[in-house]
């Protein structure tokens, strides 16, 4: 399904969905919406304007595939599920409780959509370049899109993938970086520095493109343009701000892993919504 | 008897077996030549993958060809490929129950000559106590091709482990399952129970015993998970004390595997003969280095000889 919503109808589902997560994140008790909030307008684009899938046909075969490599950003991924109708938004609100089939990190083997578990870091870029490459094996047109963590490339696993996805020339492989700057113990620059972080991917021989994370026109283009790319991996890199959407959650580390209270909760929905 | 490698019979069933299953791929971590997948990459060189010495990013790869529908063999030493990669063992092959087959060779003190950090002592426990994952260990090379077919059938991941060196073929008479422990020889004074090359050190080790007047049962353990529980209680049964005899620690290995089920349904003495919490160390040759852990058949059965005296005492 290609939805091809505008930048408003896009906005107006950003806010709805952002709600969402807060809320489910709240009544759980724990969880992660620093970097899901940050992350949630590249998923809205891909699951609505880019990729190919069919929510009533998880399996189909000639979908495009996204990877969740930072799991932690579970809520973002689950919320746009729900939106697209892998499954009922019923589910939303049994985050992280027994049985729920909305796990912590995510978990194929419960949760209609998701390609591949991940929660333990790094791993995701070299799985989507073996997904590639089985798709190349079988002369196959779909294309496989995976999202990191900015923080999550202290990962050597990361480079490793890195390293082989333009060795097998695979331009049917989009990586995309949540570049917020933060990570758990702080800044990534400081906790362990990243940058010259375009100049490191492009040493590795990937098609780089830079872009603000939060502007739906902008990251379309960049996907597109990946998706035409001949012969190389593309990464994007994308710059997006922690915690976006809610004033005081916007780039404060602390909400990496902490759940807003329910007055927080009140006060960002309040913001949200307005 | 005679001699081959289990390394070997892998080469050679893979070129075999990649001819009939076209969605069979091969991936290596740099080890190809030693691992003796590069047989299979001479013949199917589209389908033969090398990540280079990279085990973390070998074992996500091959996780991403299986979710694109690929069966998966996945080869490197086995200490590098169950330690380095068990994050990714554990967190996606194992969990999401792909169809990777983890090939690893060079285990136990088989490369002898490198020693401590490349000989794996350590990868049965590993890999057994990870949900999902079977762990299978054949007797010689004509099992190991056994062992193959059964692999390829069935869904899900697989951890086989094998040796560099040659060694003896045994004279069975039992088809190949997956999950079956197997009775080579029967006796009532004692079994021993043992896995990988050390079923044929085991064979002997019972020879020497007989000459004594100890009339000991050989138990081929190639299936480590899921273990048959049901016939080791059998044996347990019948010869009251039991000796496990493994290339591997005692520790998380074969002796414990057995332990552990056997305090369930009929707990008996049992033997654990195998490397007592050591590391390895260098040799010129395998036979020496067997000889310095206390892993020849004369040891094995001197061994079990004093335990079943100790024991009776």
């Amino acid at each position: 399904m290609i939805k091809n919503l505008s930048s408003n109808d896009l906005n107006e589902l950003s806010k709805k969905i952002r709600c969402d997560i807060l809320r489910m994140i709240c009544e759980a008790g724990s969880g992660h919406p620093g970097g899901s909030l940050s992350a949630i307008d590249i998923l809205l684009v891909l699951y609505f304007n880019v990729m190919n899938h069919d929510p009533k046909n998880p399996e189909w075969v000639d979908r495009d595939r996204f990877i969740l490599s930072k799991g932690h950003a579970a809520p973002a991924l689950y919320t746009v599920l729900a939106e697209c109708g892998y499954f009922s938004k019923n589910h939303l609100l049994t985050l992280r409780k027994i049985g729920t089939i909305l796990q912590g990190h995510p978990d194929k083997r419960v949760t209609p959509g998701i390609e591949v578990s991940s929660g333990s870091l790094g791993n995701g870029l070299s799985i989507s370049a073996g997904l590639a490459l089985a798709a190349k094996i079988d002369k196959k047109k779909h294309h496989i899109f995976c999202l990191l963590g900015d923080g999550e490339c202290d990962e050597g696993t990361v480079w490793e993938g890195a390293m082989l996805a333009p060795h097998y020339k695979l331009n049917n492989l989009t990586a995309i970086i949540d570049r917020n700057g933060l990570q758990i113990d702080g800044r990534t620059e400081t906790v362990m520095r990243l940058e010259p972080l375009a100049d490191k991917w492009k040493a590795f021989n990937w098609n780089v493109i830079k872009v603000d994370g939060h502007n739906y026109d902008a990251l379309y283009n960049a996907f597109e343009e990946s998706r035409n790319e001949k012969d190389k991996p593309s990464v994007i890199i994308a710059s997006t701000i922690k915690g976006r959407g809610v004033s005081f959650m916007e780039g404060v580390k602390e909400f990496h892993g902490k759940p807003p209270n329910k007055l927080e909760l009140e006060q960002a929905l309040k913001e949200l919504e307005a | 008897m005679s001699l081959k490698a289990t390394r070997d019979a892998y080469g050679e069933w893979l070129k075999d077996a990649g001819k009939i299953n076209k969605d069979l791929v091969v991936i290596d971590a740099d080890l190809s030549e030693s691992t003796k997948t590069n047989v299979f990459a001479k013949e199917f060189p589209e389908r033969f993958f090398d990540v280079g010495s990279a085990e973390q990013n070998l074992i996500n790869l091959s996780s991403g060809l299986a979710l694109g529908g690929k069966k998966v063999f996945a080869s490197s030493f086995a200490i590098f490929e169950t330690g380095r990669a068990w994050d990714q063992i554990r967190n996606i092959v194992a969990h999401d129950e792909l169809n990777v087959i983890l090939v690893a060779t060079h285990a136990g003190l088989s490369c002898a000559a490198d020693g401590a950090s490349h000989q794996a002592l350590e990868d049965i426990a590993l890999m057994r106590v990870i949900p999902n994952m079977r762990v299978i260990v054949p007797c010689d090379a004509e099992e190991t091709k056994n062992a193959l077919d059964a692999l390829l059938s069935l869904k899900g991941p697989a951890y086989m482990r094998l040796r560099r060196e040659k060694e003896p073929i045994i004279d069975k008479k039992y088809k190949f399952q997956i999950g079956n422990a197997e009775i080579l020889s029967d006796g009532s004074d004692i079994a021993l129970i043992a896995t990988g090359m050390m079923v044929s050190y085991s064979l002997l080790a019972a020879d020497i015993l007989k000459k004594k007047g100890v009339d000991a049962s050989v138990i081929n353990v190639h299936t480590i998970k899921p273990l048959d529980s049901q016939m080791l209680c059998r044996v347990a049964k019948n010869t009251g004390m039991l000796v496990t005899v493994e290339e591997h620690s005692i520790y998380g290995g074969l002796g414990s595997a057995v332990s552990e089920a056997l305090s369930e349904c009929y707990p008996v003495p049992i033997h654990k003969i195998g490397l007592k919490d050591t590391y390895g160390q260098s040799a010129r040759s395998f036979e020496p280095l067997l000889k310095e852990y206390g892993l020849t058949p004369n040891q094995i059965a001197e061994s079990s000889e004093k335990y079943i005296k100790k024991m009776k005492r």
